[in-house]
């Protein structure tokens, strides 16, 4: 028996999921990177799991690039925390109103 | 055989996503992401995506996740928080709402995927997965013939960030001469 796509849909599924849950519970904005990286990783399998499934490399090009993208959103968000983090002493996102208008 | 590897994982990464998010420590989050990325490498393998594999073990595995640790070191927030304490009222039963729509319509979009993948039309020649060439060298031929434009854009797109981490977290004491 060996794993059809549907298993791995329904994993990258689940996975998804926790992220999502994660990212909306957690407050810490660095805890909050890491579930953003669980949901691109949830895509990451979507994308090689349909690939095999059409027998196109399509999926593993884009995988590809999910990669580089996630690379600079934690190089640019993580630059946005240690930037905040010499501001203000406190590491929640829920204390980052300063922007409301 | 198959089977039995791809439910080991499939195990292995939904442990670690749990672990990313209920560790108390954001120490503990990190190492648990790492245990959900090197899962989610041997699902690479088991699908012969092994140059993928090599990259997500490097890269992410190793670079972001360490870049990550770089920070929560550098910041001092690797305390433990509670997190039995729910800052905004009704914070996590609409973030269990939210969460339990979503696994329906993901699920559902899994469930149909599935049952017309058969019928959808299967890649041929050079981005066929079963042209004989190596997982490497099909990838490459592909990122650099159809995606050489999008392979262009990323190094653009990696320069602004480099440069932009860098403003971001220029000292600003050294007042210009």
């Amino acid at each position: 028996m060996t794993p059809t796509t549907g298993w791995y849909l329904a994993l990258a599924a689940a996975l998804f999921v926790i992220g999502a849950v994660g990212l909306l519970v957690r407050r810490n904005p660095l805890v909050m990177f890491m579930c953003v990286e669980l949901m691109l990783n949830a895509a990451n399998i979507t994308f090689v799991a349909l690939g095999r499934g059409l027998n196109d490399v399509g999926g593993q090009a884009a995988v590809f690039f999910v990669l580089v993208v996630a690379a600079v959103e934690v190089v640019v968000g993580l630059a946005l925390v240690v930037a905040v983090n010499r501001r203000r002493a406190s590491a929640t996102a829920d204390d980052l109103s300063a922007l409301r208008g | 055989m198959e089977a039995a590897v791809f439910i080991a994982a499939a195990a292995v990464i939904l442990v670690g996503a749990i672990g990313v998010v209920g560790s108390r420590n954001p120490v503990h989050s990190a190492l648990f992401l790492i245990q959900t990325l090197l899962g989610a490498a041997v699902l690479f393998v088991l699908q012969d995506a092994h140059f993928l594999a090599a990259v997500q073990v490097v890269v992410y595995a190793g670079a972001i996740v360490i870049l990550f640790l770089f920070v929560i070191m550098l910041l001092g927030v690797d305390r433990a928080v509670r997190l039995d304490i729910e800052p905004i009222a009704g914070q996590r039963p609409l973030a269990v709402i939210v969460g339990v729509a979503l696994a329906a319509v993901l699920l559902t979009a899994t469930v149909v995927t599935a049952g017309e993948l058969a019928g959808l039309p299967r890649a041929a020649g050079e981005r066929a997965l079963d042209n004989g060439l190596s997982d490497v060298e099909r990838l490459g031929r592909v990122l650099f013939s159809q995606y050489a434009l999008a392979v262009q854009a990323t190094a653009v797109l990696l320069t602004v960030a480099v440069v932009g981490a860098v403003v971001l977290t220029r000292s600003r004491r050294e007042e210009p001469r």
